[in-house]
């Protein structure tokens, strides 16, 4: 085999193995998804301007969402939690139950002592507007300040704290 | 590419999320048939070099490197179709490019020379390995059809420790080969169980960390920036400790020991986000070993060829292997000398398996190297990214476990090849020569898939949830 030839199958195996390198990255590029992590100091300090971050570099889901049409307007999207062990976890709102406790199954499963294995849940009614639902808890799902009792309608940005975990919901 | 967009709107929900996790299979089947095209063209090029000719294997290796994959595919597209769509591809690549290596060295004329004057014949290990893979693949397809959820293994987390265990301390019971004891042999097979082990103690480290976390991270006092432990819960560490220098003191086996305290001590730190934790597994790790290196004369050896790897003591012994590896790194220099024109089969004993690195580091160059390492840091960051997403604690620590096992192993071997620590009898995942291995790590691949597939499939949809309808919702 002439030099020339090995030559350049040995450059363009070595171009070939970068290409799949490059490839694969770029398949990481277009697969951010999933549960979003921010960075657990900078969100106790000021929660203002990660928000505005935020807004600045919308997920490609959230564009996907808006040309919907059917959304409720001033609806909440996703699901933060605030403060806990579980910090800067975000489960986006799709219409389906949510539901918080230590047991595996659960939507969320919280990693506190203080909460119950199936402790509360989350659920959109028919109008869209987003419910809370103490499932018999030992300690109790409050929303702001005040115990649960019934199921009661989330106003936006309200804290739903259980145990040592708060979440809200926003936009 | 396929976005399925799952439109959950019932006639009474007004609220939309279309967030449809795309299954990302179809990605993975264009990757995975580049994964095989790769090592096709390889072989090509190995076949041109060596024997002027394309080889006539070609057909048969490319169709079987093919079926193989598909075979995972398939399976993945049947029983995991949110996984990751990464891992798979990357595994495969790695596979074929350690079978082409290893098909390449048996091409050589020296080692075969080398086979007869010891073994009195040679045979090929090319075919063996992809016999090997194909077990490995069978592996990996079991784990996804019958493993429906990794919280299942939560089940057996002291069961698995027990297992583990035994495991590692069956190979003490055999003869030692080549100074490492770390083969069991039964009949004609000869076992590496420390390569199932670390997936198993994966299982108990995650298990048992997952409960004791709050324990460890919470009772502590700070002292100079760190958290101090209380003394009694040193216990867990100091037990691992203890076993992974009674592997390196048994069994002689440098790397697995390292392995296993390695991973320990980064489950520990993931479970506990507590920095002294890795403070006392460095420190300990370095007495460890600097106080079994000082008695045990095999760990002396391998410092030794570590430190004066051109040392007349060193080349007349056993140990000229580990200067014939550095100079095939660097007569390989940035581009490498074209697969199949390198001489690394001057390595001798163990040229296909704990040294194949060398190959690739001469053939390849310093490009192709950093290219194959770059593949296995994608592995581990899916690994990573996959602990990130998974919603629950075991699955996380399980993921991290696994991940975090499987990037010790490529520092320890690649590192030793290349003379930044001494070497240790371990092997490069799927691309070393050695059945053990390639069915330990498709397996391990097998439990990240599955995991990540439970990580990244949408909650299911909305069920009419017959509380809500009777549940009055109070107003106000």
């Amino acid at each position: 085999m002439s030099e020339l030839t090995l030559t350049v199958m040995r450059l363009g195996f070595l171009a070939v193995l970068w290409l799949f390198v490059i490839v694969a990255v770029q398949v990481i590029r277009s697969d951010l998804f999933g549960t979003r992590v921010t960075q657990r100091g900078a969100a106790r300090r000021d929660a203002r301007p990660q928000q505005a971050a935020r807004q600045s570099a919308p997920p490609p889901q959230q564009q996907r969402q808006s040309g919907g049409g059917r959304q409720r307007r001033g609806a909440p999207t996703k699901l933060v939690v605030s403060e806990g062990t579980l910090t800067g976890t975000t489960v986006a709102l799709q219409g389906q139950t949510i539901t918080l406790g230590r047991a595996h199954d659960s939507t969320i499963v919280l990693d506190d002592d203080y909460a119950s294995s199936r402790h509360a849940r989350i659920y959109p009614d028919r109008d869209g507007q987003w419910i809370v639902e103490d499932l018999g808890s030992t300690n109790g799902t409050y929303l702001d300040r005040t115990r649960l009792t019934t199921p009661t309608p989330i106003p936006p940005g309200a804290p739903i704290r259980i145990g040592k975990t708060v979440i809200e919901l926003r936009k | 590419m396929s976005s399925s967009t799952s439109t959950t709107n019932t006639a009474n929900t007004s609220t939309i999320g279309s967030i449809g996790t795309p299954s990302r299979r179809n990605t993975e089947l264009a990757l995975l048939v580049f994964a095989v095209v790769i090592p096709v063209f390889a072989y090509v090029n190995v076949g041109l070099a060596v024997n002027d000719e394309v080889p006539t294997g070609m057909i048969g290796y490319g169709l079987g490197l093919g079926g193989l994959a598909g075979v995972a595919h398939l399976v993945v597209r049947k029983f995991a179709p949110y996984a990751d769509p990464l891992l798979l591809p990357l595994a495969t690549l790695l596979n074929g490019l350690g079978l082409v290596a290893i098909w390449r060295l048996d091409q050589s004329p020296r080692l075969q020379q080398r086979a007869e004057n010891l073994f009195g014949a040679f045979s090929p290990d090319a075919p063996k390995q992809l016999m090997y893979s194909a077990l490995g693949v069978a592996f990996f397809a079991a784990i996804l059809v019958f493993l429906k959820d990794h919280r299942i293994l939560q089940r057996y987390t002291y069961i698995s420790m027990v297992v583990a265990l035994v495991l590692l301390v069956a190979p003490v019971f055999f003869p030692a080969v080549n100074g490492a004891k770390i083969w069991i042999s039964i009949g004609a097979f000869t076992i590496q169980p420390g390569e199932f082990a670390k997936i198993i103690i994966a299982i108990f480290f995650s298990g048992y960390l997952m409960v004791k976390r709050d324990a460890l991270a919470l009772a502590s006092r700070r002292f100079m920036g760190l958290y101090l432990p209380r003394g009694r819960d040193l216990g867990p560490i100091i037990t691992v400790w203890a076993m992974s220098l009674l592997i390196l003191v048994f069994e002689t086996d440098l790397g697995t020991s390292l392995l296993f305290f390695g991973m320990f001590i980064v489950v520990l730190y993931v479970a506990t986000e507590r920095t002294s934790w890795i403070v006392f597994g460095l420190l300990m790790s370095g007495i460890g070993a600097v106080g079994v290196a000082s008695f045990e004369p095999h760990v002396q050896e391998r410092v030794d060829a570590w430190l004066n790897p051109f040392s007349d003591q060193v080349m007349q012994g056993n140990s000229e292997q580990m200067a014939q590896s550095l100079m095939a790194f660097g007569s390989g220099g940035v581009l490498g000398t074209g697969l199949g024109q390198g001489d690394s089969d001057l390595i001798g004993f163990a040229a296909n398996s704990d040294f194949i690195f060398a190959t690739f580091g001469e053939e390849l160059g310093l490009a192709g190297v950093m290219a194959i390492l770059l593949l296995y840091a994608l592995i581990v960051e899916r690994g990573i990214r996959t602990a990130l997403a998974a919603r629950d604690p075991f699955g996380k620590l399980l993921a991290v476990g696994l991940s975090s096992a499987f990037a010790i192993q490529v520092f320890v071997v690649a590192g030793g090849v290349m003379g930044l620590i001494p070497l240790s009898g371990m092997t490069m995942p799927f691309v070393a020569y050695g059945g053990s291995s390639v069915i330990a790590n498709y397996a391990l691949i097998g439990i990240l898939i599955r995991i990540s597939d439970t990580a990244r499939r949408p909650a299911p949809a909305p069920a009419p949830n017959p509380d809500a309808e009777m549940t009055q919702v109070v107003r106000p």
